[in-house]
């Protein structure tokens, strides 16, 4: 039965792509809060504390980069599951649902344009990154490499926005999931090292998701050697990922 | 007579609550059939199993000869759904919502379809301003436009002009008499008996998860006490008196 939509699975997504793309670029406080925040950040982290803070590089801005990212991604989803959310509860998606379409395409229109609109953030602020002093010898390896972490990570923090988009009972509860991952980089590696943390904190620190991949970014972008930190940080990412889409689904299922 | 729809002792029920409790009914094709009943009376829950998007517990569904149950592709090609809010997407233009749908029925001239039913539905002037700046009148407009898209045999409406002001009402009734003349089958519901009778060739009334009434309203009247003469001075509704200044305004 499916086969008599197949070839339309492309189109189908191009329409829901081009949609959720409009939504992103008429609200402007989105691209506000996703880009300019972070960015808002990083200055006031390079500019203002990061003379007091011994990070133990020459530039600040190459330390704090990677965290910088995590978090406007992180607030990205947020937008993810809003605008999911709104779509169930305006009727649009029970009008997608009985239209001869396929059917994951409404739920996959949002997954991509969450990838398409974070990746447009995170450019935007190693642009301004570069701008103020960023640097990385690394080369175009080290770089694919990266992308490929960011891009991970973004899928799984988006299938996470789809369980909070998909179950919420209110707007504010629909974006409040991303608070705590916003704060997450703060209790990691990404702003100070852990080493100058109190036992309790440092311990949590090391074990929490963004310290690998804040340390496996940093080590692709300055040009090091990655070590085991990049399994842990694969781990974790995959490991979300696939934990949050089988839930998703099963949400989006029951749901539908 | 070819049937357009056919329900045969259809349940459902959420939870601990027996929504329908084997609803029988039959749809003729090329008809306007509304479907009676007041709030939480299981019309909705009705609509959404016909449009695939609810599973009955029990009982067959039949839409366009197709089994809701195992051709639901086949159901889904057949027909358009307006549900009780205006499903409409704020943020694009009324042009773009209708573009939006042609493309997902991948109809060959979206654009052209997009203009003709801006036109239709009075809405050519506020065709590319966003929804969000819509009063509710022109979003249920909107609305019953996008399901005008791609011409689909069998039209629901569930309750398509709760809300309406009475020049919206008048116009979203025109539109059904049109779309059932062409020879598509309308499926309506609704709470008001008036909107039943104005439009309806068959009504059935929907109590309590059960049809307790059923047939043209010739045969409905024919349940009740046959009616006492009684001589009344006739007062003009609200309705009539403002219709009358309203067209008497644009005549002018």
């Amino acid at each position: 039965m499916n086969t008599l939509h197949h070839h339309y699975y492309f189109s189908d997504m191009g329409v829901m792509l081009g949609r959720s793309m409009r939504h992103i670029f008429r609200s402007m406080d989105t691209i506000i809060t996703v880009t300019i925040t972070p960015i808002a950040m990083l200055l006031l982290f390079v500019y203002v504390f990061g003379g007091a803070i011994q990070a133990g590089t020459d530039t600040y801005v190459n330390y704090i980069l990677p965290g910088i990212l995590l978090m406007a991604i992180a607030s990205g989803v947020a937008y993810t599951s809003y605008r999911l959310f709104i779509d169930v509860q305006r009727g649009i998606f029970e009008r997608f649902h009985s239209m001869p379409i396929v059917r994951s395409a409404a739920l996959w229109g949002h997954v991509i344009t969450s990838l398409v609109s974070n990746a447009i953030s995170v450019a935007v602020i190693i642009l301004v990154a570069f701008i103020i002093g960023f640097r990385s010898p690394g080369g175009i390896l080290s770089w694919l490499a990266a992308a490929g972490i960011l891009c991970l990570f973004t899928l799984a923090l988006t299938w996470l926005a789809v369980i909070a988009g998909l179950s919420a009972k209110s707007v504010d509860g629909a974006g409040a999931f991303a608070y705590p991952l916003i704060f997450l980089p703060f209790i990691s590696s990404a702003f100070v090292p852990t080493r100058t943390m109190v036992t309790a904190v440092r311990v949590f620190a090391e074990h929490q998701p963004v310290t690998p991949i804040v340390n496996s970014l940093r080590a692709l972008l300055s040009g090091q050697p990655v070590g085991n930190d990049i399994f842990s940080a694969l781990l974790w990412c995959v490991g979300i990922l696939g934990a949050a889409y089988f839930f998703a689904l099963w949400i989006y299922k029951k749901r539908v | 007579m070819e049937k357009a729809i056919h329900m045969n002792g259809i349940e459902k029920s959420y939870k601990n609550l027996h929504v329908l409790k084997g609803v029988t009914f039959e749809v003729e094709k090329g008809s306007i059939f509304a479907l009676l009943g007041s709030n939480g009376a299981g019309k909705t829950t009705i609509v959404k199993i016909l449009a695939t998007l609810l599973k009955p517990d029990r009982g067959t569904a039949i839409v366009n000869s197709f089994d809701v149950a195992v051709q639901p592709d086949n159901v889904r090609q057949s027909i358009s759904l307006t549900g009780q809010s205006a499903a409409v997407d704020e943020i694009l233009t009324g042009r773009e919502n209708l573009v939006m749908i042609a493309r997902l029925r991948h109809l060959s001239n979206p654009h052209q379809i997009a203009c003709d039913l801006l036109a239709q539905f009075d809405l050519s002037e506020a065709a590319d301003r966003r929804v969000s700046t819509y009063s509710g009148g022109m979003r249920r407009r909107l609305d019953i436009a996008m399901s005008m898209v791609g011409d689909a045999p069998v039209i629901f409406l569930d309750e398509p002009t709760t809300g309406l002001d009475p020049q919206s009402r008048v116009a979203v009734w025109n539109t059904i008499r049109t779309r059932a003349e062409k020879g598509n089958t309308v499926f309506l519901t609704t709470q008001y008996l008036d909107e039943a009778e104005q439009l309806a060739g068959r009504i059935a009334i929907l109590h309590e998860g059960r049809i307790i009434a059923h047939g043209i309203l010739a045969e409905l009247k024919k349940l009740f006490p046959p009616a006492k003469v009684e001589y009344v001075e006739k007062q003009l509704s609200l309705e009539e008196i403002f219709l009358a200044i309203v067209d008497k305004k644009e005549a002018m």
